[in-house]
């Protein structure tokens, strides 16, 4: 696991997102309302809309595409759906950068 | 396994299969022939189709793998030709034979055209299949002038459902009062006085001599001399029943198929249900009886005792929007009858309960059908109201024992129909509660089909859900907006009102949502609600509205986006259609594409682009995203073409240019045609004008998309602000009474074209709701794009995070 400073605080609104292109994947990183901020892969497992685009609601961001719902905090697709996207720990320091932690070789591998 | 053999595919024969399914699943080989090319379908929501409310997969009940998933063998598009008691088997015109150990006869009925001089000319029909409804359909492109003869229930909605394909339509009836069979003189008058409102034309005390014109019809005839025009005649005026087959094959014949108690005719193992049958004298043609003959034969061929079939009380709804009409039993005085009347003019009302020896044994409901389950209930179930009659309108008073729902539904037996249109008897919804889980009528309805189609039934349904689950659990399981709460559209509105709520967090947290920041449905809806209730206070939140208006542009399904930009009534330049190809050039922009509503479409464009792209155009954004005016569509109107009457291109710029970038709970297309060729299609949408010599006709809530519907004419009127303020205030009716998501024909279906008519009638009330959309048009922000590329902060959120290109970079920066 690698940790990388990817942003600063600041560059976040609430209940938004902003887009991360790392290794050739898109990270989709939220700020929900509670100020957390949460990182999943950027593609639903159903037909890879971009999450990034979707609305959230509490910690679930529900896809634009076909409003499948997915849990920000371990990417699991909620029923009646099925399915999971990847989760990466995300955390803001106390000088307000945003460190996200990779696995660079699983990344590179894939 | 023994054979069954039905004859006929409908409503009652397939109904009886069903219920025969259920008691014993395996006892026959089930084979059943039908003679139009259609699986079943729910023939008495024709009208609905006709009104352009349904089509055809809507009203299917039982689709082609349902009877391959039961195992019976269906041949359609087969007409029985010849039946053989003795040995047992029947014979179609296709050449099939058929052997059976029990013969079912469910042939229905066929219609009763008048034997009139000239009624074998092309565009006499009746109204009784799929085919007779696509021809109507297919008329009302090509001509004007409708007849129809009958004026009974049938006959109204064939006529009304021709008046919703834009004919001028005329009703025959022979007697001076409409519905005649159903209702008194007194309804029968307020009936025709509603209908004459919407646009129906009566001729009455008419009988018909002969229908006159060449190979197609021109007119109809009366006996005393007078003649209509018409290039379509509907005859609604009856039914026969079906039993041609079985007269020629030996069986009692009366008018219909003589049949017992357990709907067995004279020859063994040979049976009749439905429409073709004739029990005690009587033929049925309303839906009801026939489910309950069709349980009383399945219970017999089942092998199931029953007490067998004793004729049943007939009721009638009339099925025409913005009507409501119910009668049942024997609802005319006669010696010996006591009538309990209410009569309210102001409100157009009317109620007659019909009474005998205490007993209530018909009723006529005009305007306020909301007692017709109960009071029907009474009629089934003989309660005796002796000296407390008045009791049956009015309600126990001083403390008297009235009657709940609950007692209401206990006291109905289990295979008791609770929705005649369907057939659903009250154990099926009692089951679908308690066995399938359902806590709402939208649940039933969807689990059962029970109030799906007239909704007549909804009071009684829900009195079973209260009292199969308990009256608090019903509550708890009330249909809100959405799955978050259990508050209607109403109770919300009415929140944000009374108590100034302007956040969608203020509105989930004070109303209780179970989700703290509600769902895709309910986020957006509220945010929706605030704006269009306080335009000064609310502040619209980006984060609660869809990636489309919230990136002011359309995703794609790569992630791309695409551009459509303003293009005022569909009128360009050469300098504007310059632009547009430089920046499509200079982005790379895949597909270039002119829309349906007459627009330029850029596609395949990277979000990251779109800010720059919209800042090379200098145009204003067309909203082909939003939920809110999207295009105008116009003709040439008179600026050029040699037909037009007004100037249609200014009328359509106008528009577009009052009322761009307003909140609609939908989307809301507009068009304006120069004449009424209608070139620029404007009778499909949700708010088309059309111009004719010397004014405009406005016509609303028509669509193009999945469910194709024609637009209803609103108004008539002279100048281009008079189209111009009736615009404004029916816009605002729909902003002010629609469910967000709703599109303004599926929300005129669900209110009613009157009730919107209504509103706007008087130029008070359409000058307040102008005043109210006035305002809001006052508070509304710039160009949504010329705000982003002006904004630094709105035009980052575009962009992708700088952060490191490559992991190295950034453990670099984490070392420093």
């Amino acid at each position: 696991m690698t940790e990388l400073i990817v942003a600063h605080v600041s560059e976040f609104q609430e209940r938004r997102s902003r887009v991360l292109k790392l290794e050739g994947i898109e990270i989709a990183v939220f700020k929900l309302s509670d100020g957390s901020l949460k990182a999943i892969e950027n593609s639903c497992p159903h037909k890879q809309g971009k999450l990034s685009e979707g609305m959230v609601c509490d910690h679930h961001v529900y896809c634009p595409l076909h409003d499948w719902k997915i849990d920000l905090n371990d990417g699991k697709v909620q029923a009646p759906d099925d399915g999971c996207v990847t989760a990466f720990p995300i955390r803001i320091d106390e000088l307000g950068n945003v460190l996200l932690s990779v696995n660079l070789s699983d990344m590179r591998a894939s | 396994m023994k054979k069954l053999v039905m004859v006929g595919n409908g409503m009652a024969g397939v109904s009886f299969i069903e219920q025969l399914l259920k008691l014993n699943p395996n006892r026959y080989e089930i084979t059943i022939i039908g003679a139009e090319p259609h699986p079943n379908y729910n023939r008495i929501m024709l009208s609905s189709v006709l009104a352009g409310d349904a089509d055809m997969k809507d009203i299917v009940l039982n689709d082609w793998s349902w009877y391959e998933d039961n195992g019976i063998k269906l041949h359609t598009g087969h007409t029985v030709t010849n039946m053989d008691a003795e040995a047992r088997k029947v014979e179609t015109d296709g050449g099939l034979v058929i052997p059976y150990d029990e013969l079912v006869l469910a042939t229905g009925s066929l219609p009763f055209m008048l034997p009139l001089p000239g009624a074998d000319k092309e565009g006499v029909i009746a109204f009784r299949d799929m085919k007779d409804c696509e021809t109507m359909i297919e008329t009302a492109k090509a001509y004007r002038k409708a007849v129809v003869i009958g004026g009974g229930l049938l006959g109204l909605e064939a006529a009304r459902g021709l008046l919703n394909l834009n004919m001028e339509v005329s009703v025959v009836h022979v007697t001076p009062y409409l519905m005649n069979r159903q209702l008194d003189a007194t309804a029968s008058v307020m009936l025709r006085e509603e209908l004459e409102r919407q646009g129906m034309h009566f001729l009455l005390n008419k009988q018909s001599e002969r229908i006159t014109g060449g190979d197609r019809v021109s007119g109809l005839k009366f006996k005393d001399g007078m003649e209509a025009e018409a290039d379509l005649i509907v005859m609604a005026v009856g039914i026969v029943p079906n039993a041609e087959l079985a007269k020629r094959s030996g069986i009692s014949v009366g008018r219909g198929i003589l049949v017992d108690d357990y709907m067995g005719t004279n020859v063994p193992n040979i049976y009749a249900v439905g429409e073709c049958a004739e029990h005690r004298g009587i033929s049925y043609g309303l839906v009801a009886p026939l489910y309950e003959q069709g349980a009383v034969l399945a219970k017999r061929l089942a092998g199931v005792d029953s007490d067998g079939y004793h004729g049943t009380v007939l009721s009638a709804k009339l099925k025409v929007s913005g009507v409501n009409v119910f009668s049942a039993g024997i609802f005319l005085d006669e010696p010996g009858t006591k009538a309990l009347r209410v009569q309210d003019d102001l409100d157009g009302i009317y109620k007659k309960v019909v009474f005998k020896d205490g007993k209530i044994i018909g009723t006529v409901l005009f305007g306020d059908t909301t007692d017709s389950s109960r009071i029907f209930s009474y009629i089934r179930s003989g309660e005796d109201f002796s000296g407390r009659e008045k009791e049956v309108l009015f309600g126990a008073a001083g403390g008297g024992k009235g009657t709940s729902n609950t007692d209401l539904v206990s006291a109905m037996s289990g295979d008791e129909i609770v929705c005649g249109c369907n057939g659903v008897a009250k154990d099926t919804v009692v089951e679908a509660i308690t066995e399938k889980g359902c806590v709402s009528i939208g649940e039933i309805k969807a689990c059962t089909k029970a109030s799906g189609s007239c909704g007549g039934c909804k009071p009684l349904v829900e009195a079973i859900l209260e009292a199969t689950v308990g009256a608090d659990n019903v509550t708890a399981a009330k249909e809100g907006i959405c799955g978050c709460t259990t508050r209607s559209r109403e109770e919300v509105v009415e929140a944000i009102k009374s108590m100034r709520m302007t956040t969608t967090k203020e509105v989930m947290h004070v109303l209780g949502w179970h989700n703290p920041e509600g769902c895709t449905k309910c986020r957006p809806a509220i945010n929706y609600y605030l704006g269009m209730i306080w335009p000064e206070d609310h502040e619209d939140e980006p984060e609660s509205r869809f990636v489309n208006e919230r990136n002011h542009a359309n995703i794609q399904k790569d992630g791309t986006f695409s551009v459509v930009p303003r293009i005022y009534g569909g009128v360009t330049t050469p300098k504007d259609l310059k632009r547009i190809a430089d920046v499509a050039q200079k982005y790379d922009v895949p597909l270039v594409k002119i829309t349906g509503g007459q627009r330029i479409d850029l596609l395949g464009v990277k979000k990251e682009d779109l800010p720059s792209m919209w800042k090379d155009l200098d145009m204003p954004s067309g909203y082909a995203y939003g939920k809110a005016l999207r295009t105008v569509k116009t003709c040439v109107g008179n600026t050029f073409c040699r037909f037009g009457t007004q100037d249609a291109i200014q009328m359509g710029i106008d528009l577009e240019k009052k009322f761009e970038r307003l909140s609609t709970p939908h989307k809301v297309k507009l068009a304006v045609s120069g004449c009424p060729r209608n070139c620029a299609e404007a009778t499909i949408k949700d708010l088309g004008v059309v111009a004719i010599d010397g004014g405009w006709e406005l016509y609303v809530a028509g669509n193009g998309g999945t469910r194709v519907r024609a637009a209803e004419l609103l108004v008539k009127v002279k100048t281009e602000q008079e189209v111009m303020d009736w615009t404004a205030a029916y816009l605002q009716y729909y902003r002010e009474t629609a469910d967000w998501g709703e599109r303004t024909s599926e929300w005129s279906i669900r209110i009613g074209l009157d009730t919107i008519k209504a509103a706007l009638a008087t130029k008070e009330d359409r000058d307040a709701l102008i005043s109210r959309i006035d305002k809001a048009l006052s508070l509304m922000q710039e160009d949504p794009w010329k705000q982003i590329i002006e904004n630094d902060g709105l035009r980052k959120a575009f962009d992708a995070l700088t952060g490191p290109t490559s992991p190295e970079a950034a453990a670099a920066g984490e070392s420093k």
